[in-house]
């Protein structure tokens, strides 16, 4: 790998010692610099400590780790390593100096780094570091000092039109309700919704099914829009973001939220794409990755494989190389469940298909099974478990289970739940969804579309099963 | 030990800048205060360890050494022989960095050297503005022709 050398430098109108207390801080690239989107410090230790390592996204979806290597206060002098990235960039190290120009108490900023990339592709990091990276820096720096300090204009709650279930029960319960999105405190953003997700979850909340809501409340976990007024780091008026989180609430025109549940759109990703996409694409995400890292060559067993999780899983576990058995209840869910990467769907509306898994795996069992029904199909389950497999239960649609044990198989018992990784995964997972999804490895198909006043039919045609492919409600 | 650092932004490439004061024997084409310089021995003007020997307008004498030179670094670095100034263990280098934004040049000259404690504060002052910082004022100027 050729290795290419980037230098840039420039002036800045601010004395040193107020440059200097914004780059120090090896966490403040989110406030200022243009292409930098959410970024945060991981194991809590302080941006200023050598050894530090910086989690963040960029605006285009990339996804970077850095270290801090060296920061030094008397010679205003740092220099940071990239350890892991979605671009082809090796052994990056890169040193930030900043010298003081007496003529005038202005500064003199010099960035520069050396790393390999692959062959040909020398020219596009030059400028893509040189241009995206450095100088807007130097412009987004410039710009962040002259805003620091200026009084910001007053803020105060806007009027939202929201959908809420008005008490537990059926689509009636949904109900057109105006609440307050309240002013952005600090670390918050208060975004346009322009597209909602509807989620199967929001039927079981509000026929409370899932006592996770008390009425009146507004339902729904995901969202996509355009930040109105930012108080975060990282987030600007204008940026397009989306989110999947708790507390539900994002059937809403506006909405204020925290901006660590929040994550920037790569241009390639719409937001109608990403309203349907972030709880059961990061799902999708976490289990095949996280929960069970699948391998290629791995027998991977998928329920309701024709569901909105299921059929990511389908598309997702092939393209790792993965061999995919599914089951789904009807011929013509299993012709979609094929055609989404599923090579084997079993039809069968009684939860029976250990049998089959066994034969079509010469009596050996699936390696992991990726269980969202639950109590009905346990004992299947058991007996379709490859020795030394996993099991992973990530909903219970017929019921709870009852406790298990697998000590007969070697067995691992699984219940992993979202939020629990996207606590402080959020920005690995979407940024691992949206390259997916770029790369066509992940296919999103939204084909239902109703008002946000219309929620209530939204409910009907999904609890009817009338619907395929993914829904949105629009604001 | 006392340190002075003066530096400036110049409106012109580095190239252009360097080809001005990388001439050791240049003085009086750039800065306002020396009247006329020489090289002593016939050496050349970018030879390590060559003196200048220059009368400022006021007429003062002064020989300097020219210890390093880096056309790669755009930094030469010299110490004072003889002067007026009432100095010791004078060194100064002269340094230029490229400020690709634009395509200007950073400039920082600083000296170190030694003198009597109650003379430090003038002369920090008139090396840091009376010399450096005029002469950069000048090389403005010059480079801008």
């Amino acid at each position: 790998m050729p290795t290419i050398r980037v230098r840039r430098s420039a002036v800045i109108d601010a004395p040193i010692e107020r440059v200097w207390a914004v780059l120090r801080d090896f966490n403040s690239h989110g406030a200022w610099h243009p292409a930098v989107g959410p970024s945060a410090i991981e194991r809590g230790e302080p941006s200023d400590q050598v050894g530090c390592v910086r989690d963040f996204t960029l605006k285009d979806g990339n996804h970077i780790r850095e270290q801090l290597l060296t920061l030094s206060d008397r010679d205003h002098v740092s220099t940071y390593c990239i350890l892991d990235a979605t671009l082809p960039m090796r052994s990056y190290v890169a040193t930030v100096q900043l010298k003081r120009v007496t003529d005038g108490d202005r500064t003199f900023w010099h960035w520069e780094s050396t790393f390999h990339v692959p062959r040909g592709r020398e020219r596009e990091f030059e400028q893509l570091v040189g241009a995206s990276v450095y100088e807007a820096g130097f412009t987004g720096l410039a710009a962040y000092l002259r805003r620091d300090g200026r009084p910001s204009p007053p803020r105060s709650a806007v009027d939202a039109q929201a959908v809420v279930a008005t008490s537990f029960g059926g689509p009636e319960v949904l109900q057109p309700r105006r609440l307050d999105a309240p002013a952005p405190r600090s670390g918050e953003v208060r975004l346009q919704q322009t597209a909602v997700g509807v989620n199967y979850i929001d039927v079981y909340l509000r026929r409370g099914d899932y006592r996770m809501i008390e009425p009146p409340a507004p339902l729904g976990m995901e969202a996509a829009g355009v930040v109105l007024e930012s108080n975060a780091a990282g987030f600007r008026p204008g940026d397009r973001v989306a989110y999947a989180c708790l507390p539900p609430g994002a059937y809403a025109t506006v909405r204020t939220l925290p901006a660590a549940q929040i994550v920037p759109l790569p241009d390639h990703v719409s937001e109608e794409t990403a309203a349907a996409l972030m709880l059961k694409g990061m799902t999708a995400e976490y289990l095949l990755h996280r929960t069970h890292r699948v391998k290629p060559g791995d027998t991977v067993l998928v329920h309701a494989a024709a569901g909105g999780v299921g059929l990511l899983l389908c598309q997702w576990a092939r393209a790792l190389g993965a061999r995919v058995i599914g089951t789904v209840s009807s011929e013509a869910k299993a012709e979609l469940a094929r055609a989404n990467g599923c090579e084997h769907p079993i039809v069968t509306r009684s939860y029976v298909f250990a049998e089959k898994v066994k034969q079509l795996t010469g009596g050996r069992g699936a390696d992991v099974i990726y269980d969202g029904l639950g109590r009905d199909a346990a004992h299947e389950n058991r007996a379709a478990l490859a020795r030394r497999g996993h099991w992973v239960s990530y909903g219970h649609a017929t019921g709870a289970l009852e406790p298990l044990s697998l000590v007969e198989k070697s067995g691992t018992f699984s219940q992993p739940v979202l939020f629990d990784y996207t606590e402080d995964l959020l920005h690995q997972m979407a940024g691992h969804v949206f390259a997916a999804l770029r790369d066509g490895i992940l296919r999103v198909d939204v084909r239902h579309r109703y008002p946000l006043g219309a929620a209530a039919d939204a409910h009907r045609d999904l609890e009817a099963r009338r619907t395929t492919g993914q829904i949105v409600l629009l604001p | 030990m006392i340190k002075v650092y003066t530096s400036s932004v110049i409106d012109a490439p580095a190239d252009t800048v360097w080809a001005q004061v990388r001439d050791f024997n240049g003085l009086p084409r750039w800065t306002p205060f020396v009247a006329e310089s020489r090289i002593e021995e016939g050496q050349p003007a970018d030879r390590v360890g060559c003196v200048r020997n220059f009368r400022l307008r006021d007429g003062g004498l002064i020989r300097e050494r020219l210890l390093t030179l880096s056309d790669y670094d755009y930094q030469c670095t010299y110490s004072i022989l003889e002067s007026p100034m009432g100095v010791e263990n004078y060194v100064a280098t002269l340094k230029l960095t490229p400020v690709t934004d634009g395509g200007r040049t950073f400039a920082e000259w600083w000296a170190e050297f030694d003198c009597a404690p109650e003379r430090e504060a003038a002369l920090a002052e008139q090396i840091g503005q009376g010399v450096f910082q005029a002469a950069f004022d000048s090389l403005k100027k010059v480079v801008a022709r």
